[in-house]
This record gives structure tokens, C-alpha cells and sequence, in this order.
């Protein structure tokens, strides 16, 4: 198994580093020292750990979706990390920031959020933890995802609603930034995603390995375990699920796929595939493919599924590209939509749309996937987005 | 004379004269290439020193909604990197002033470092500040000003202990930009009481001259900052004024009875 860091400036091969204002050095440099010491303490690891078993309900399963095995051809199983409670990975993050903020005696966490669910899980580790919680949310976001908001202000969250550019994940991780940046001794960032400046994407990464790690084990082909598997697939936006169930697994033989979202096709420009279709550049902190224009300016990204439009991904998504450790590729809005109803009436779960993308290739890669041992990423759960495609469902009806 | 030198040469006369230099910061493009020039020569004739001129970005994080308004607008106006190049050489020739650039990296690194900083020696521009970076992700950047005579601009903010501090003016900046308040670029009600503090902690290791600014709005603030700083800089509060007025050449006349009430609060 792998076990490398970021160089000293950060930086996964060419991608990564700190690109940030003056004002956030410190915070950068105090987070990650906090980090160092808490990652190394077993105590740390004992208090996660715990609330990883009895709060969250780790490990999540594995299943084998017998069913949509027969309709692939292939042996699928699914790694339920919808399961977590909040329904989705976020969790996995969230709790482990949240008990660093407490470490590093700050009493407010800012966080932003795409679809909500790391909203959520943000809000959920504040509440277990006694922490002022401030959301960040863009107001397209907040439309097609009424239920998080609720649950976050349930929570005890305060949700900003951001109107700003396209008002999706990307302007809400700006005025995050924006709010961190001007309450930097109070408050800590959790950043919900393998992005950001040094030492965010390495944090992350670390705090979602886990699900690959105990996929290990519980794939590990040895007597009583589930069959090694030939190809993982996880869907990518910034890239924290994916790092999460890849990072255990590079170099070990295994096809490690990211899907991206191709929105309403590659070529109408409209979609969020950065590694696929974008450019090296620095967004949010960190050098990595983007979507922008010559003169670099960051274009808009667009997905059906909140928590891949974004037009940026993690930095060692990057390096995992340029290095073939991982492959990228992406499917549209279309496939997606097709893959959310197919999966939910072939397996009896609903998928968050975000995951309905991993799906999607799966079901389009069928042929060259016969035979073979895939285990899908099923990130989160679909209750959000229940709405959204009714509504559109709706639309398509009238 | 070098940009840098140019530079260096001003902070020197103020001082000998008594007072802070004056450096308004405007938007490039804004209210549109056209008329973009005719905001700086009204600055110029007004009592301005030097300019900040800022490149338009679509995801500025160090500014607040006023700045980060303009360069939308002046990005959809026509504003390209070229034709900002094109803008500061006019700037810079039409009023004889020293322009510093003020920019994100992401347009330095998409356009290339080099290119990006023989653009600003063709333009006849003294300096670059990089909002976006700190020391650490600096050098490059500094090296290719350096040598081939243009300033660098470093940040220093009330978070900054005295250890970066060393780090930062080693860099051998041609000013350091002080963060008068926590936050990103905006107009406050309340003036900053951080100004004595950053001073104080700059002069016990360096000499390099200090200019505030961010959240500077008035020139009751601004005199604050000349008192303790050898320049000022003011950004969001005239941006707002172009960006409030109906054409150019009301943005014009609001323009120049701002800069001329800020410049008169120089003197120390």
C-alpha cells in the first residue's frame, strides 16, 4: 500500500501548493501542525475512531448488487457510504476537522457546500461538538436542495445563501474563503473536499481514506472476504469519495475510474469534466485541471448533479491523471438521470445523483467490463434529490 | 531608471515632503476600455501619485463585492488581458505616473510568468502585486521581476507573526502592502486599529516602505494611515463611485473630488 505525503510546498508531483492570501498563511501553517500532532497522537485516533463506530455506523457495508451484476454482466458491489449517517461520506471529513477546530481552541467552523451534504455533515459535527456552524451555499444550490437547507438550519447551522456568478458550489467555496478570511483567528475553515490550498487536500485525503482502507479488508479475496477487485469506480467533483476509496489502492493493480460530469455533452462546453476536458491552472488555492479560458479566467461549470459542478477538482486527482495511477472520464446529465431511476428500481436504493454517475459508466461500459469484479463508490444516498427529479420529471411530462 | 527605482524615488520626495504617497487602486476596463484611461488621468490631475491598477479576474478572493462587481463588469465590457496591457501603457504614458499592476495568478500563469512580466516592462509599468499568493509561492514570480527591473509587492497582515515577517522583506520587496483590517477589500464604517501595530512590528525589522490598505474608506481613515505609513492605498470606495455613476464623465467628476480629498489627507 502507498503511503506518500505532498512535498514540502504541498505539492502532489506538479499540482497542489498554497496559493493564498498572506492574511490565511498562519492559519494554513497552524492547521497543518495541528494536524501533524493529532495524527500521530493515538489518542486522536481513539476519540475518531470511536465516533466513527457508534455515531457514523462505520465500517459501511459492502453489497453485492446482484441484480444490476446480471443486467452489467459483470460482479458489482457497492460500497455503501450512503449508509453513513447523513447519508453520504462528508461525515468521514467533518468529524475529524471538527475535532481538530476543537484542538486548535477555535469555536466557529465556515464551511461551503454543493449539494448540502457536506452542509450537512458539517452542521451534524458541530452540533455533536458545540460549534457555531456557518454554511455557505449557492442559491441555485439552495433551490435544487431545499432538504439539506432544512437540515442544516435544524442542525443549528446558519445557511448563506450566495448570489453571486452562477451561484453554484464554486462562488460558495469563494465566499467561504471571503468569510475566512476575515474571521481567520476565530474560526477554522472545514473545507469539504481534496481542494484548497496545502494542507487542505492532504488533510481531506487522509481523513477519507478510510473507506478505501476498509475496503481492503473486506475485499480482500482471502477466505471469508468479498473477491479482490478488478475496477473501482467513484464519481468526482472535487474529489474527496473518489481520493477516499482510491488512495488505499493505487498501484495495486486495481483500475481505479473516476467519472466526472459531462453535463449536456463535452462538446457544448456546459459540464464539469476538469480532467478530462479542462487546463492546468490555480483555482481555490491549488494547481490542478480547470476549466478556464485563455486568459485564465475560470469558466463556469455545469452539472445536473450539485456536487459535480464544479469547474475545478483535487490536486492529486491531477497528479493521478498525469501520472495514469487513475483514469477520468464522464458521463452527461442524461446518463446520469437514466442510471439514478434504473439503479433505484434494480437494487431498491436510491442514489444520490452525484453517485448516479458512477453508475451511469458502469451500465455504458458493460461490454468491457464482463466478467469483472467492480466495486462502485455509492457516495450518497438520494433522498435530496428526490425533488429535483420529480420537478424535472414534471417538466418532461408536460 | 528601473520601474523599482521609479518607485523607490517617489516614496523618497514624499517623505522629504512630509507626507504619505497616494495610491488609488481602479479596476482596469471599468466603466469600459474606452473610457478607462480618462478615469486615470482624472485621478492623476486630482493629486494622485502612483496607481494601482487591477486586472479584472472572475474569482477574486481578496475582494468583497464592490471590487469583485467592477472586474465583472469590466470583463464583460472587453476587458482581456491584452487589452488591459494595452490600458496601462496608455495609463502609464498619458500620466506620467508610476502604475503598479494588481492582479490574481491564475491570468500570470495562464499567460506565463515570463511573458506576463515582459508585458508589464513593454507597458512601462513600475511594479506587480499578485492578491492571491504569499512568500512561498512568490518566488518565481519575483525572480522574473527582479531581473528584468520591476518591483514586487509583498502583503503583510495583522496575522502575521515577526518570523514571516523576516521571510517577507527578504524577498527585497518594493513596498509591502500592509492589511490595515482582517478580510478582503470593502468599505468600513469603523477606522483600523491594527495601523500603529503593523507599522511598529515592520520598523523593528526592516525599513521597506509600508502602504496600508484594504477597508480604507475616508480620508479621516486614510489620514490615520498616512500618519503611520509612507503611502495609502484606496480601492473599493472609488470603485464605487464609478460603478455608481450613470457615464463616464460623471464617473469622472466623482472620481476627482474623491482622489482630491483623499490626497489632501496625506500631509503628516
Amino acid at each position: 500500500m502507498t503511503d506518500y505525503r505532498p512535498d514540502t510546498s504541498g505539492r502532489f508531483g506538479e499540482f497542489g501548493g498554497q496559493f493564498a492570501p498572506e492574511t490565511l498563511i498562519p492559519a494554513l501553517q497552524e492547521l497543518e501542525a495541528a494536524f501533524e500532532v493529532a495524527w500521530s497522537d493515538p489518542g486522536f485516533h481513539a476519540e475518531l475512531d470511536a465516533l466513527y463506530a457508534s455515531f457514523v455506523g462505520r465500517p459501511t457495508p459492502v453489497y453485492h448488487a446482484k441484480r444490476l451484476s446480471q443486467r452489467v454482466g459483470a460482479e458489482v458491489y457497492l460500497k455503501r457510504e450512503d449508509l453513513a449517517h447523513t447519508g453520504a461520506h462528508k461525515i468521514n471529513n467533518t468529524l475529524g476537522q471538527a475535532l481538530l477546530t476543537q484542538r486548535m481552541g477555535k469555536s466557529r467552523v465556515v464551511a461551503e457546500t454543493g449539494a448540502g451534504q457536506h452542509g450537512v455533515a458539517t452542521a451534524t459535527a458541530s452540533a455533536l461538538l458545540g460549534l457555531e456552524c456557518v454554511v455557505y451555499m449557492g442559491a441555485k444550490d439552495i433551490e435544487r436542495q431545499a432538504l439539506n437547507v432544512y437540515r442544516m438550519r435544524l442542525l443549528g447551522a446558519e445557511v448563506i445563501a450566495v448570489h453571486k456568478g452562477a451561484a453554484t458550489l464554486k462562488d460558495a467555496v469563494s465566499e467561504a474563503f471571503r468569510y475566512w478570511v476575515s474571521s481567520v483567528e476565530s474560526t477554522h475553515y472545514i473545507i469539504g473536499s481534496v481542494v484548497g490550498p496545502h494542507p487542505f487536500p492532504f488533510i481531506v485525503r487522509e481523513f477519507q481514506k478510510i473507506i478505501g482502507t476498509e475496503l481492503r479488508q473486506q475485499m480482500s479475496g482471502e477466505p471469508g472476504s468479498f473477491p479482490r477487485p478488478d475496477v473501482i469506480v467513484a464519481s468526482v467533483g472535487g474529489g474527496s469519495n473518489a481520493m477516499g476509496i482510491f488512495f488505499p489502492w493505487v498501484r495495486s493493480g486495481v483500475d481505479l475510474v473516476g467519472v466526472e460530469a459531462a453535463g449536456h455533452g463535452l462538446e457544448s462546453g456546459a459540464h464539469g469534466a476538469s480532467l478530462v476536458a479542462g487546463t492546468p491552472g490555480v483555482l481555490h488555492g491549488s494547481r490542478t485541471y480547470m476549466l478556464q479560458d485563455r486568459d485564465g479566467q475560470v469558466i463556469e461549470a455545469h452539472s445536473v448533479s450539485a456536487g459535480l459542478d464544479y469547474p475545478g477538482s483535487g490536486p492529486e486527482h491531477s497528479y493521478f491523471r498525469d501520472e495514469g495511477l487513475a483514469r477520468y472520464v464522464a458521463v452527461t446529465d442524461v446518463e446520469a438521470l437514466s442510471a439514478f431511476h434504473e439503479f433505484s428500481r434494480l437494487e431498491g436504493i436510491i442514489p444520490a445523483l452525484e453517485s448516479a454517475h458512477a453508475v451511469a459508466w458502469v451500465l455504458r461500459e458493460a461490454a468491457s467490463l464482463k466478467g469483472k469484479t467492480v466495486v462502485i463508490n455509492l457516495s450518497g444516498r438520494g433522498d435530496k434529490d428526490v425533488q429535483q427529479v420529480a420537478a424535472m420529471q414534471g417538466d418532461e411530462d408536460a | 531608471m528601473t520601474g523599482k527605482e521609479r518607485l523607490a524615488a517617489l516614496f523618497d520626495s514624499a517623505n522629504s515632503q512630509g507626507r504619505a504617497v497616494f495610491m488609488p487602486y481602479l479596476t482596469v476596463g471599468l466603466p469600459d476600455p474606452e473610457s478607462s484611461v480618462a478615469m486615470f488621468t482624472a485621478m492623476a490631475e486630482a493629486g494622485a501619485d502612483a496607481f494601482e491598477v487591477g486586472f479584472p479576474y472572475s474569482d477574486p478572493l481578496m475582494d468583497g463585492p464592490t471590487i469583485h462587481e467592477a472586474g465583472l463588469a469590466a470583463i464583460q465590457a472587453g476587458t482581456t488581458v491584452a487589452v488591459g496591457f494595452d490600458l496601462v501603457a496608455q495609463i502609464a504614458a498619458t500620466t506620467g505616473k508610476p502604475v503598479i499592476v494588481m492582479t490574481y495568478v491564475n491570468p500570470v500563469l495562464a499567460v506565463g510568468i515570463e511573458t506576463f512580466v515582459d508585458r508589464l516592462v513593454e507597458a512601462g509599468a513600475c511594479a506587480l502585486i499578485v492578491s492571491d499568493i504569499a512568500v512561498g509561492e512568490t518566488q518565481e514570480i519575483t525572480a522574473a521581476c527582479s531581473l528584468r527591473g520591476i518591483g514586487y509587492v509583498q502583503f503583510v497582515a495583522p496575522t502575521t507573526g515577526t518570523d514571516r515577517l523576516r521571510e517577507i522583506v527578504a524577498t527585497d520587496p518594493v513596498f509591502v502592502y500592509g492589511i490595515a483590517e482582517l478580510g478582503v477589500t470593502g468599505e468600513r464604517r469603523q477606522g483600523s486599529s491594527n495601523l500603529t501595530t503593523l507599522a511598529a512590528t515592520l520598523r523593528a525589522v526592516s525599513e521597506v516602505p509600508l502602504v496600508f490598505g484594504v477597508g480604507i474608506s475616508n480620508p479621516e481613515q486614510a489620514a490615520a494611515a498616512a500618519a503611520v505609513g509612507d503611502g495609502v492605498i484606496v480601492g473599493s470606495a472609488l470603485v464605487r463611485r464609478v460603478l455608481e455613476s450613470n457615464t463616464p464623465e460623471d464617473a469622472v467628476t466623482a472620481l476627482r473630488s474623491a482622489v482630491k480629498a483623499f490626497a489632501s489627507a496625506m500631509t503628516r
